[in-house]
């Protein structure tokens, strides 16, 4: 049976704005997609560790080093509005009171 | 027939740019010729560098009339999937994102082609952020594949297949998440190679799903996709999972028999779904595997059948991860208008950058991620993925390559699969097994369908043992003998 989604909440969290037209096409097309997807469940039994890289490396250390890093005029040159040698946003926090 | 320098190997180039026979500008004349003639049809090129191109080719000309010592890559004109980072050139993933996006930085496999003097003809359309089997997800419209312009050429590295088919490129680099190098390339009739995962530095490759995605070659013969891993191979401070190992000569053994070399059939690998023409051109090329002496015999990879239901929830978690760093802040789109504060900002901005199938992992992978489904999904595909690994290491003690179909089928017209992503997604199912692995594989042209479209064969080795992999895939290569030219550069 294809999953039910809640399709608002998932969006909320990805901060992903849908028009009503994709949330019913994404309600539709994910519920297919898990019910292929739950199949994993078929065989993964709880003996079987998980593998989150096909080459597991851990604690890959490297001399701490002072290099050039990146001048700031390359850093912003990107930036959608530049505010003085800072990334400008819209309002980040409640104002006044 | 005389090969025109348009359709040389950049072996054979190599060597006639040693003997003073040719310069890297008539070399790039030759694809630049190419594009001028075919690219307005196949629309490999998302944004070409001929300025770039030229000034490089004269100074290696420059340089190399010194006397200076010519490396295998001088003067190749190579093309780059657009979600290798180029430092001062234009890189989109095919988004709209990112349309504008120039980046500060070359991504290491550039560094490492353009240092021995590979010659950039610009960055190839792709799917959007390689999402896609197709190239129909780039946001500028799709790849044409040189063999049937009203067919796919496969993807997400569409763009770089079709470019080196068509002799755009000599060369071209691509990235491989689930088959993205493998797929397009069997679909468009040339040699690709996705190496083991860590083999190549990904410093620099726009990040889909980091535990999957590995950069991979497009080339026109198996010996240059050794000369490709030669100089891109290695180890690279800037990328914690590049391994660091030795890198061994891959041109060494290239040429030696392949007497006694133990072939696994992958049983599971022609069953339904799989287009008759594909099945029986793979069987035949095994067939020749045999006749050259190599010991052929069946073998298993019994959950490879649940490979593409784990990848549908690894890759697109660690996609909704990798793509919250698009936020209208730093770099790429920014929604226009007023906001009243940053998150409506984000909301809008991601809304109306991204596209259909990018919202559709970003979701997918949130919601497998999310609180209370994390367990039954992403953590459910990490126990399957750790069983397909267990799979190729039992059939690894029996067999040194493991050969299937690339894809289950050829090229299939544009929009056909296009509303449809569960069809789309089956396009992989052959591919995507090395991927969760790490292993390297390969696909190489074996014949030609009956309306002729490409058929590839895909190899797969064990970790690093890339050698094999291509000793193998150039006996095969060689014993076929097909040339393929697509039929659009007949007037060419």
């Amino acid at each position: 049976m294809p999953v039910e989604i809640d399709i608002e909440h998932v969006a909320k969290l990805a901060r992903l704005q849908l028009s009503e037209e994709e949330r019913e096409q994404l309600a539709a097309q994910l519920g297919q997609i898990l019910e292929h997807a739950a199949r994993v469940g078929e065989v993964a039994a709880d003996d079987v560790p998980p593998t989150a890289s096909p080459i597991p490396r851990a604690n890959v250390f490297r001399e701490d080093v002072i290099e050039p890093s990146l001048p700031v005029d390359e850093a912003l040159r990107n930036s959608p509005e530049r505010d003085g040698d800072r990334f400008g946003v819209p309002r980040i926090a409640e104002t006044g009171a | 027939m005389t090969r025109s320098l348009g359709d040389l190997t950049g072996a054979e180039l190599s060597a006639k740019l040693a003997a003073g026979e040719t310069s890297a500008i008539e070399i790039l004349a030759a694809s630049q010729a190419r594009i001028d003639a075919v690219d307005g049809d196949v629309r490999a090129l998302l944004t070409p560098t001929p300025q770039l191109a030229s000034e490089r080719a004269e100074e290696l000309d420059a340089y190399l009339s010194t006397g200076a010592p010519q490396s295998p890559v001088a003067g190749i004109p190579v093309a780059l999937k657009d979600v290798l980072t180029t430092n001062g050139v234009r890189t989109t993933c095919g988004s709209k994102i990112l349309e504008t996006y120039v980046p500060p930085y070359d991504a290491t496999a550039w560094t490492r082609l353009s240092g021995a003097g590979a010659v950039l003809v610009g960055k190839t359309n792709c799917d959007e952020f390689a999402m896609g089997s197709s190239n129909e997800n780039s946001a500028f419209g799709p790849v044409h594949n040189p063999w049937d312009l009203e067919r796919v050429p496969g993807g997400s590295s569409g763009g770089s297949a079709a470019a080196v088919a068509a002799g755009e490129a000599v060369w071209a680099l691509g990235t491989d998440t689930g088959g993205s190098v493998r797929q397009p390339a069997s679909l468009c009739g040339v040699v690709g190679l996705k190496p083991t995962y860590g083999r190549i530095s990904r410093y620099g490759l726009i990040a889909f799903a980091s535990s999957l995605d590995t950069i991979g070659t497009f080339t026109r013969s198996v010996r240059d996709a050794g000369a490709m891993l030669q100089v891109l191979a290695g180890h690279d401070p800037r990328d914690a999972t590049s391994l660091d190992v030795p890198v061994p000569d891959y041109g060494a053994g290239i040429d030696e028999a392949i007497a006694g070399l133990r072939v696994g059939v992958v049983t599971e690998a022609f069953g339904e779904g799989v287009e008759p023409a594909v099945a029986a051109s793979v069987r035949a090329a095994v067939e020749r595997l045999a006749a050259l002496g190599a010991d052929v015999g069946e073998a298993a990879l019994p959950h490879a059948a649940y490979a593409l239901s784990a990848y549908y929830l690894i890759a697109p978690s660690e996609c909704s991860s990798n793509l919250a760093r698009y936020d209208g802040v730093r770099y790429g789109l920014r929604a226009a208008g007023e906001h009243a504060d940053s998150i409506e900002m984000m909301f809008a901005t991601r809304g109306q950058g991204f596209g259909p199938e990018v919202k559709r992992r970003i979701m997918l992978g949130t919601y497998a991620l999310s609180a209370g489904y994390y367990e039954a999904y992403y953590g459910q595909a990490q126990k399957v993925r750790t069983l397909v690994i267990r799979d190729y290491e039992a059939a690894f003690e029996r067999f040194d390559i493991l050969v299937s179909p690339t894809s289950p089928t050829t090229a299939f017209r544009i929009g056909a699969k296009a509303d449809d992503p569960m069809a789309m997604y089956l396009n992989d199912i052959f591919t995507i097994p090395a991927n969760l692995a790490g292993v390297p594989a390969i696909s190489v042209p074996c014949g030609l369908d009956d309306v002729g479209l490409p058929i590839g064969i895909q190899l797969t080795a064990p970790i690093l043992d890339e050698a094999t992999l291509l000793r193998a895939a150039h006996a095969l290569e060689s014993d076929l003998g097909l040339n393929l030219r697509p039929p659009l550069l007949a007037g060419v």
